[in-house]
């Protein structure tokens, strides 16, 4: 091969800084060790399905019926379909222009953004225009179309809380702009500080970086305290990997959901350019049927329909059992040697902090890992249980975390942490201070759990906060 | 504060549907209104649609814009910099005629608006391939798989095939991400399916589902493109998604013309001097797009034709990429797809001698399902390395959407002789296509039964491309209202016909030739209705600007 071609030298750089830890190195290492036989518990992404979550009923059957419309005429149809999926279906399906199968209006089908706009105005208050509302092939895509619009260059910023969800990062590496973070406060529950965004905002400002703002209604308060020109905010609430639910005297509550809302400040003709952008942009039209998916997640069976009572039972079940294994989770985590945890108020995951021991931070060295990395490979080794290690998601400066779904089966919880709990132990063993771990065996259990609770008793955490009411 | 902004909003966006005039500043050339000639009617109607909206009442607003802190001279650049002429200003002006028909029938001299701007065969009635929509309902909602009742609606290969890639999907979970290159089982399929196509071996890691073909050209383009010193070889007419692509990622088209006058081939010798030339200016050349069959061309390369090309790009160090979209949908008899792949391979060229990636998607050929947002690129003759980092891009996005993966691996696995299915699919699939080639053949025929006009036949794909010798007066007439000749001339048609096409400067041309893309996919009982209406609308046109 000539070497002109595509090499690894000659490739856009910006591809090459481009890091997703989600399905990085811990990802890879444990797929390969599925390969080879091992058993592998995947808590590295927050996907539900994967680990038992079985789908709702009501929204599978109208989209399969939408995939085949020909079955609407069977006389058979009622057999194996309830009348209001039946319904719905035709509904949607009228509101197409060729079914399934027809490129929608780029931004979405408008009967489907009608619907959207009409959730958003009950859940809020507050009206919402369908006209502002862009319909995407997942949030992801969504995300990466504003921060497209937005990044011109490396003097471009955007505000992004650290730990993030790294989708921020990758994309505002992959369209050469800068990423400035601003640090969510741990001991305060993963609290945004005012004080902490000033001060990043600043410093960015003063290496010549302008910061945008996406999400204007926020950054309004925001504004207010800074008193400076801002170009990008991001803000994810319920947060990821974190789990903190914004508190209302924090920052006015809102909630990213999957589709963009293009909030009013955005001036009209910047607008226009971005319908203008998304008529091609990454596709000609986001899939139907997932279109299709979003109308029934936002006008979900009404009481009295006939799939009603499934779907709330459905829903309200895994919801509660949610909020169950979030509790199992971050007290399993709170009884780890060296390990604390803030409790998951929403979201999907856990996010404990590992006090890794010098021996092992030194070990992970020599090893050519970061140590939260050299951790999570060895849980995996260990356990099967793959997770992401905090550096994907950054973190302060010397401390470790890693990133765990809450999605195992309920059933497989009590024997998941057990098995992080002992492979916690024996790291810990082996690489604390000798001397203190000798006592510690002696005495047997009891009283390593004491010694460890002298060790750290800012491990006493207060009772979680009020469970705020963050799943639907 | 947001109420009050939702509103305003709303006003502005009604007020400014025609943004593109707002853009522009349109010189309105006066003709007189009392004049009853075709010529003054038209120019009056074309006027009408490009009147801009009134400003003054939102200046009092305007100044809360200001403020704004993403404005239009501080948005990406390159954002504002791409076009996609297929859903440009005539769309949205055809949307806005629409919408008028609507409110007020009569109010034009059509009954409709028909669109033969986008290749999208469903939004015109074409139906999708039963079989292909049973096993995906199937996999949408598997727990009917285990009711009886189903087996009287479905049928039986449609739920064998259902439960076969269900068991290839971890816990038959649909709904969950898969390998970011798309689900290894359905990978296998489509590998097989290209080597029974090409009689070479492919290899599953070699092959990424994306949503659509699009996104996974752009993730080429991405990879590409370091600067505005990278160039990507283009062919001139081509499908606008490359310029825009390469404008989005920063980097600069190098145009290869295709000759019209030899049914649009592509001479190596033009790939040559394009080449140097680029080179010269400082360019750095990456990689050639080859569309075929071609978009908004219709030919099919011959083989010795792709043989040169592979040498070419072989030679100078080039990634070929194939767009082979349009590969199941061939209507001469002298004429066959042939992969890239496959030709490379004849050639005795493998993995180190050439970087290819090929294109595919299922929103073309015979099964036309744009909306499900399915397609794949098989990339080889890359580095591992490369490979990796291919693979990095694709997993910030985790995942295409599984339906659409599914569909992919059933348009490259469809019925076979013996299937319960493969009869009834077989006679959908042969109705759509003959249908198609003998709509191409009658459009063809009634385009250059036009005065002015030449159309070379559509070998393949789903567009016409007809050229037309637009006389002076009309040129005059387009520059006078600051409009392109072509687009001045499908403006005019549109106004006088409801029929949508898309002007040849959105696709490129010879500068100095003008043409338009017109689909061949209306239904084929409006064809004769579409054929007359153009060939009346033309007869006028020409009549009055003659000259």
């Amino acid at each position: 091969m000539s070497s002109k071609s595509l090499d690894y030298e000659n490739l856009n750089e910006n591809v090459k800084k481009c890091q997703y830890a989600v399905r990085g190195e811990l990802y890879l290492r444990a797929s390969e060790l599925q390969k080879e036989g091992k058993k592998i518990i995947f808590t590295n992404v927050g996907n539900p399905h994967a680990l038992g979550q079985k789908p709702l009923t009501f929204p599978r059957q109208v989209v399969a019926l939408c995939q085949a419309p020909f079955l609407l005429d069977d006389p058979n149809v009622g057999l194996v379909f309830p009348a209001d999926a039946i319904a719905r279906a035709k509904h949607y399906l009228s509101m197409t222009s060729g079914g399934l199968g027809a490129y929608s209006d780029s931004r979405g089908l408008p009967g489907i953004r009608k619907e959207v706009a009409e959730f958003i105005e009950r859940r809020d208050g507050y009206p919402s225009d369908p006209e502002l509302i862009f319909l995407t092939g997942g949030a992801s895509i969504g995300v990466m179309q504003i921060l497209n619009t937005i990044i011109r260059g490396a003097h471009d910023g955007i505000l992004v809380p650290v730990p993030q969800y790294p989708l921020y990062s990758a994309t505002i590496s992959l369209l050469g702009g800068s990423f400035v973070p601003y640090y969510l406060e741990e001991t305060a529950n993963w609290g945004l500080d005012i004080g902490n965004l000033r001060q990043s905002v600043t410093q960015a400002r003063s290496q010549g970086i302008t910061i945008s703002v996406l999400n204007v209604a926020l950054a309004y308060l925001v504004y207010l305290c800074i008193c400076d020109k801002v170009r990008a905010m991001v803000i994810i609430n319920p947060g990821n990997p974190t789990g903190q639910c914004l508190s209302e005297a924090n920052l006015k509550k809102d909630t990213i959901t999957p589709y963009i809302e293009i909030l009013f400040n955005a001036h009209p003709f910047m607008l226009l350019q971005w319908r203008r952008y998304t008529r091609f942009s990454i596709s000609l039209s986001p899939n139907v049927s997932g279109q299709i998916f979003m109308g029934l997640m936002v006008s979900p069976p009404k009481p009295g329909d006939i799939s009603y009572e499934r779907y709330v039972r459905e829903s309200k079940g895994i919801l509660e059992s949610l909020r169950r294994r979030a509790r199992i989770m971050t007290d399993g985590f709170n009884s780890c040697r060296n390990v604390v945890c803030n409790f998951t108020e929403g979201a999907m995951y856990s996010f404990p902090q590992i006090r890794l021991p010098p021996k092992a931070i030194e070990a992970a060295k020599s090893a050519g890992k970061v140590a939260d990395v050299f951790y999570c490979l060895k849980l995996l080794e260990a356990t099967g249980i793959s997770t992401v290690p905090g550096s994907g998601f950054g973190q302060k400066e010397g401390v470790f975390h890693l990133r765990t779904t809450i999605l195992p089966a309920e059933e497989d919880m009590p024997a998941i942490m057990a098995s992080f709990n002992k492979f916690n132990d024996e790291f810990m063993e082996q690489y604390e201070t000798r001397g203190l771990f000798k006592d510690v065996k002696r005495n047997g259990e009891t009283s390593t759990c004491c010694l460890h609770k002298l060790a750290s008793p800012e491990k006493q955490l207060a009772s979680p906060p009020s469970l705020i009411p963050t799943f639907m | 504060m947001r109420k009050f902004a939702a509103e305003r909003s709303r006003y502005l966006l009604a007020h400014t549907n025609d943004f593109s005039s707002v853009l522009q500043h349109p010189t309105a050339s006066l003709y007189s209104s009392s004049s009853r000639s075709l010529k003054s009617q038209l120019l009056l109607r074309f006027l009408n649609t490009t009147a801009a909206p009134n400003p003054s009442s939102s200046d009092s607003m305007a100044s809360d814009y200001s403020s704004a802190p993403v404005k239009l001279d501080s948005i990406n650049p390159k954002v504002l910099e791409c076009e996609y002429a297929v859903r440009g200003e005539i769309v949205t002006l055809a949307q806005k005629l629409q919408e008028e028909l609507k409110k007020n029938p009569g109010s034009h001299p059509f009954d409709e608006i028909l669109y033969c701007n986008i290749g999208n065969p469903q939004s015109l009635g074409q139906q999708p391939i039963t079989f292909f929509r049973e096993v995906l309902a199937l996999c949408d909602h598997p727990a009917i798989l285990d009711k009886a009742e189903t087996q009287g609606l479905f049928s039986a290969d449609s739920i064998e095939r259902a439960f076969q890639i269900l068991d290839q999907i971890p816990g038959r979970a649909t709904g969950a991400y898969s390998h970011s290159q798309g689900i290894k089982g359905l990978r296998d399929t489509i590998a097989a399916g290209i080597e029974a196509r090409d009689g070479f071996p492919a290899d599953p890691n070699d092959i990424f589902l994306t949503d659509g073909a699009s996104p996974a050209v752009h993730m080429m383009m991405q990879l590409l493109i370091r600067s505005k010193n990278d160039g990507i070889l283009c062919p001139i007419p081509q499908y606008p998604l490359y310029s825009a692509s390469i404008a989005l990622h920063g980097g600069t088209l190098v145009p290869y013309y295709l000759d019209e006058a030899t049914g649009w081939g592509l001479e190596i010798s033009d790939l040559k001097n394009q080449l140097e030339t680029a080179k010269s200016r400082g360019i750095s050349v990456r990689a050639l797009v080859v569309i075929n069959p071609g978009n908004p061309t219709g030919q099919v390369l011959a083989e010795n034709n792709q043989q040169q090309i592979v040498d070419f790009c072989k030679k100078e160090g080039l990634v070929l990429l194939a767009d082979e979209v349009y590969q199941e949908n061939i209507y001469v008899p002298d004429k066959q797809f042939h992969s890239f792949k496959k030709v490379a391979r004849s050639m005795g060229y493998g993995e180190k001698d050439i970087s290819l990636v090929s294109f595919q998607s299922v929103s073309k050929g015979y099964y036309g399902e744009c909306g499900k947002r399915g397609g794949y690129m098989e990339v080889t003759g890359f580095s591992p390395e490369i490979r990796e980092q291919i693979y990095k891009v694709a997993s910030v996005n985790l995942c295409s959407n599984i339906s659409g993966q599914i569909l992919a691996s059933l348009v490259m696995n469809p019925p076979k002789v013996g299937d319960e299915s493969y009869e009834s699919y077989s006679a959908e699939k042969d109705a759509i296509l003959s249908s198609l080639a003998r709509r191409a053949k009658k459009l063809e025929e009634a385009f250059n039964g036009l005065e002015g006009v030449t159309c070379n036949r559509a070998e393949g794909a789903m567009y016409l491309f007809p050229r037309i010798e637009l006389p002076k007066k009309a040129i005059e007439a387009a520059k006078a209202v600051n409009t392109a000749p072509d687009a001045f001339y499908a403006r005019l048609l549109l106004n006088a016909t409801g029929i949508v096409v898309v002007p040849g400067s959105g696709f490129g041309q010879v500068p100095g030739t003008w043409h338009f893309r017109c689909t061949i996919l209306p239904q084929e009982d409006r064809i004769p209705a579409i054929i007359s209406r153009l060939t009346e609308f033309h007869k006028g046109f020409m009549d009055e600007f003659r000259g």
